[in-house]
């Protein structure tokens, strides 16, 4: 067997396939789309009898990398700003990598193909294996990291933190709704073939310049699995496209896909990247540079433009507009400042900027340091507790934001706000686009077409709403983010340990209540409402309070 | 020696290492020696590695997930219904915590349910996994390549030729079918990551198992002058031994009910059709037939389901079969399900006996790998706390 070609071999294996003769399957999973049988090639023609080998090794690699770090006394040189942030990507990612997995057989009985039935089984425990490997690597920095706490409750914090729910839709995304609008286009054709660029190779290569070499290494072993699985997508999408029925809902599912990866993958990653680092020589790429390079030339130019001669209509407008939501409205840092904003409610400490960080941002950012600086400064000034409250609710300039229905970020660039009264509740979003993905894409019909299948925005969105009117440090103690002392924070805002400096639930017992801001909006009439939203968008940057009328 | 001095180029822009002393025990403060994940209870004394790897990757609104499913089907039900199976673990009825303005996100203390008690007893993650199926393929690889080596194909006869390239080559298309439409798709369904994990490991066995068997076929058409690589294909859509074995493999297919598909094929079908085909037909009547190499492949499918699959599904239904809520419950339901199945798979196996008469050199009688196959069955269900259903007496 072994001398067998493997063309020759993964053309054997598509003889396993058969058609029932007694008995047809009916799907679990809907969709709106049609597909006609046709024989679409897997063009990576992947056969388990090297499949498994092949990653056995890359596994030896990964965990020969792994001891040798503990060996090799690798914490000794990791920089905690950067490990802190893991804190929080490590709680999220399992699950997405996870559904990923479970999404598969979402594809089974939609997409009439049994050879690419094949690569998405292997996608199946691709995933499985990403998974775990990422939780093994919490796992080690847990048992050798200077501070584990955010680690050892990982998966609580994700569960129940307004940042880990931010990251969860993009594992929900995958498993629910329209078979195909969720496990292709969301999934694969967007999620993975785009946002893994960022997730997995830009990521780690900030990870490599803050003194931790595990994480490129698990997550580079991941991502050499993400190209079968763009392969799935894409051969997916051909079919798809042959159909010309199902254009409208393409451009549909690309437009919502694009939009919520980009909100949701880009506050994440370019926070890590940009605040996470130490690293601030100036010809390292910045999170922007990284985008227009893996993201804007590498994906919408190489692979997506392209499609539209099969008609694949492209969401010019949205790419654009996240280049200009990231490049000129300052999407990143608006996120970086609101997560340290809210840091009292995370389960990871974040560092203060300093005037090195300053000093990087402005180049890389010209007229960051004017919108920017001077919250920073105060952020620093008010990290050790000393009489007074954390920043979030001392007066630094700074309104706390409305958070977005759908993308679940908040609404920070603060002009492009909409609102929308739906199922009685006056919602807000983040911009337009997240207003269409809720009030006209996720509906039951599309543009008078009937659309049954498609999937619902559910749950309670905004997680302040839970904590309307709690005392914060109920807040904190009901989410579980205390130390082993039982009322030392595990979120801190500096990277001090001495217990002297850090903040306890004692500190926040004094603070004012939690109120949650689309409890607020709903208790106002009519016209209270308009006069919100009006000086709403005259907010910002930074989340500065709107000018006073003249 | 002279030494040529280059000219030294400009510098190298590279991150500086830095000493942090960013690792465990270099100071102490709250929480710096709680290292262990503090979110579940683990089986035993010690969390396992395995457990670490994998418990509550997968949320469940009634403890921790405070905000609930953020994403739901066309009908408003998200994540991982409860009711996908209708078998129960205790709790289940309990209502999901309600969440409203100033509710708070406290749910029920974990694990809120019984379900999330299940544990793979085979410990399987992405290393264990890897490891595993790497040894079997590269095993089974030499086993062939050495066979292949010493003309071992020479010593088969011609009826064995003719057995294998249509009974051997029969059965991939059971193991690939089970694997990818019954396993692959049972793995979004199940309520916790342990139970879709170990029913994803479960599913790469057989897809595993039935190219290995595809791979193998391929060989034996380079190596057997005459063998008819295609003849499985023919005798899976049209022998009439083979009907009633892919008329029950399809309804497998498409139960709806994900733990009815994981009972019904790894409790009834493999014990009463797989192992009757593997083990008390193919193993036994290898030898006699000259042919020591299709054991070796069909013995490491045999080891994947006896050693592995059956183990976490005894563990799995076992849980529920002795819930302290729901026990008769799960009981009364897993015997309407051995009525239908076993049924269903008694007809499918009798109508593979013409087989036990192809080769030259016969295994033992049909009617004794039955009998030996129905206290397999009988012994599987014992130590699941299930009475042997009176179809079996067919």
């Amino acid at each position: 067997m072994s001398r067998q070609s493997v063309a020759k071999a993964h053309e054997k294996i598509q003889e396993l396939a058969w058609e029932p003769l007694y008995h047809t399957p009916v799907s679990q999973y809907g969709t709106d789309y049609t597909f006609q049988k046709a024989k679409k090639k897997d063009p990576l023609k992947q056969v388990l009898r090297s499949y498994f080998p092949m990653q056995e090794e890359k596994d030896h690699r990964v965990y020969g990398a792994s001891d040798g770090a503990i060996r090799g006394n690798m914490f000794r040189q990791v920089q905690e700003r950067w490990l802190e942030w893991q804190k929080l990507f490590l709680s999220i990612i399992p699950l997405p990598e996870i559904s990923a997995a479970r999404a598969m057989p979402l594809l089974f009985n939609t997409v009439p193909n049994p050879e690419l039935h094949n690569g998405q089984a292997i996608q199946m425990i691709d995933e499985v294996r990403h998974s775990t490997i990422q939780q093994n690597l919490k796992r080690l920095y847990m048992n050798n990291y200077i501070d584990p706490a955010g680690f050892n409750n990982s998966l609580r914090n994700f569960q129940n933190d307004y940042c880990g729910t931010i990251g969860r839709q993009f594992a929900e995304g995958f498993i629910t709704g329209d078979a195909i609008t969720a496990a292709s286009i969301y999934l694969t054709i967007v999620a993975e073939t785009a946002f893994t660029n960022t997730l997995f190779v830009a990521m780690p290569a900030e990870a490599a310049a803050n003194g931790d070499y595990l994480l490129p290494t698990v997550f580079h072993s991941v991502q050499s699995d993400e190209s079968r699985h763009i392969s799935n997508g894409y051969a997916t999408l051909l079919m798809a496209l042959s159909d010309e029925g199902n254009h409208q809902l393409l451009e549909r599912d690309l437009r919502y896909a694009w939009w919520n990866n980009h909100r949701v993958v880009d506050a994440a990653i370019g926070t890590f990247i940009e605040y996470g680092t130490k690293d601030r020589r100036k010809d390292r790429e910045s999170y922007s540079e990284m985008w227009r390079r893996w993201i804007y030339d590498d994906y919408y130019r190489s692979y997506l433009v392209p499609l539209e001669k099969y008609g694949l209509v492209i969401p010019h407008d949205l790419i654009e507009e996240s280049w200009n939501q990231i490049w000129n409205k300052g999407y990143v840092h608006e996120v970086a400042q609101f997560f340290a904003t809210g840091w009292l409610a995370n389960y990871w400490r974040i560092d203060p900027m300093t005037d090195k960080d300053f000093e990087w941002f402005e180049y890389k950012y010209p007229g960051w340091y004017d919108k920017y600086g001077a919250w920073w400064e105060n952020y620093a000034r008010l990290s050790v507790a000393n009489g007074h409250n954390p920043i979030a609710l001392e007066d630094v300039d700074y309104v706390y934001p409305a958070r977005c229905w759908t993308c679940m970020v908040p609404c920070l660039i603060r002009e492009d706000m909409v609102m929308a009264e739906v199922n009685g509740q006056m919602r807000t979003y983040c911009h337009e686009a997240c207003r269409w993905t809720d009030t006209v894409a996720f509906r039951p019909t599309y543009q008078g077409r009937e659309t049954p299948n498609m999937g619902q925005l559910i749950g309670k969105r905004e997680w302040e709403t839970l904590y309307h009117g709690w005392n914060w440090a109920d807040v904190v103690s009901d989410m579980g983010y205390v130390r082993d002392d039982g009322k030392t924070l595990v979120a801190q805002p500096h990277l001090d340990l001495d217990p002297k400096k850090m903040w306890t639930l004692d500190h926040l017992r004094r603070c004012p209540p939690l109120l949650s801001p689309n409890v607020l909006l709903n208790e106002m009439t009519p016209d209270q409402q308009k006069a919100y939203h009006a000086d709403y968008v005259r907010q910002g940057p930074a989340g500065r309070p709107a000018p006073a009328s003249a | 020696m002279t030494a040529t001095v280059e000219p030294r180029s400009a510098q190298r822009s590279a991150p500086q290492p830095m000493f942090t002393d960013a690792e465990a025990g270099a100071k102490e403060f709250p929480d710096s020696a709680a290292r262990n994940f503090n979110y579940f209870t683990p089986q035993k004394r010690k969390q396992s590695h395995y457990e670490d790897v994998t418990v509550e990757v997968q949320p469940d609104p009634r403890h921790y997930l405070s905000q609930g499913w953020l994403y739901g089907f066309s009908d408003g039900r998200g994540g991982y219904p409860l009711d996908w199976t209708v078998l129960k673990a205790w709790g289940v009825d309990r209502p999901e915590p309600e969440r409203f303005p100033g509710s708070g996100g406290k749910g029920y203390d974990w694990p809120a349910h019984g379900w999330h008690e299940f544990r793979d007893p085979n410990e399987e993650w992405e290393l264990t996994l890897y490891r595993y199926n790497a040894n079997v393929v590269r095993q089974i690889n030499q086993n062939v390549d050495s066979a292949r080596e010493t003309k071992a194909f020479e010593q088969w006869n011609r009826n064995w030729v003719t057995f294998v390239e249509r009974n051997i080559g029969a059965w991939m298309h059971v193991e690939h079918g089970l694997g990818l439409y019954v396993f692959a798709n049972a793995q979004r369904r199940a309520p916790t990551n342990m139970h879709n994990n170990a029913i994803s490991v479960n599913s790469m066995h057989r897809i595993r198992f039935a190219q290995d068997l595809a791979l193998y076929n391929l060989t034996l058409s380079e190596e057997i002058a005459d063998f008819d690589g295609a003849a499985h294909i023919e005798t899976w859509n049209s022998d009439p031994a083979w009907q009633g074995v892919r008329r029950v493999a399809e309804q497998l297919t498409v139960i709806d009910d994900w733990a009815e598909a994981v009972f019904a094929v790894n409790v009834v079908f493999e014990p009463l059709v797989g192992e009757l085909f593997r083990s008390h037909l193919v193993q036994h009547a290898s030898p006699g037939n000259g042919d020591y190499v299709t054991p070796t492949l069909v013995g490491a499918g045999e080891h994947d389901y006896a050693e592995r699959d059956l183990r976490y599904t005894k563990a799995m239904f076992s849980l529920l079969t002795n819930d302290k809520e729901f026990a008769d419950h799960n009981t009364a339901i897993l015997d309407q399900w051995l009525s239908t199945w076993t049924t269903r798979c008694i007809t499918a196996a009798r109508e593979l006996q013409p087989l036990w008469s192809q080769p030259d050199a016969k295994p033992p009688r049909f009617e004794d790998g039955l009998d030996r196959a129905k206290n397999r069955f009988s012994a599987i269900l014992a130590e699941l706390n299930l009475q042997t259903p009176k179809e079996l007496t067919q």
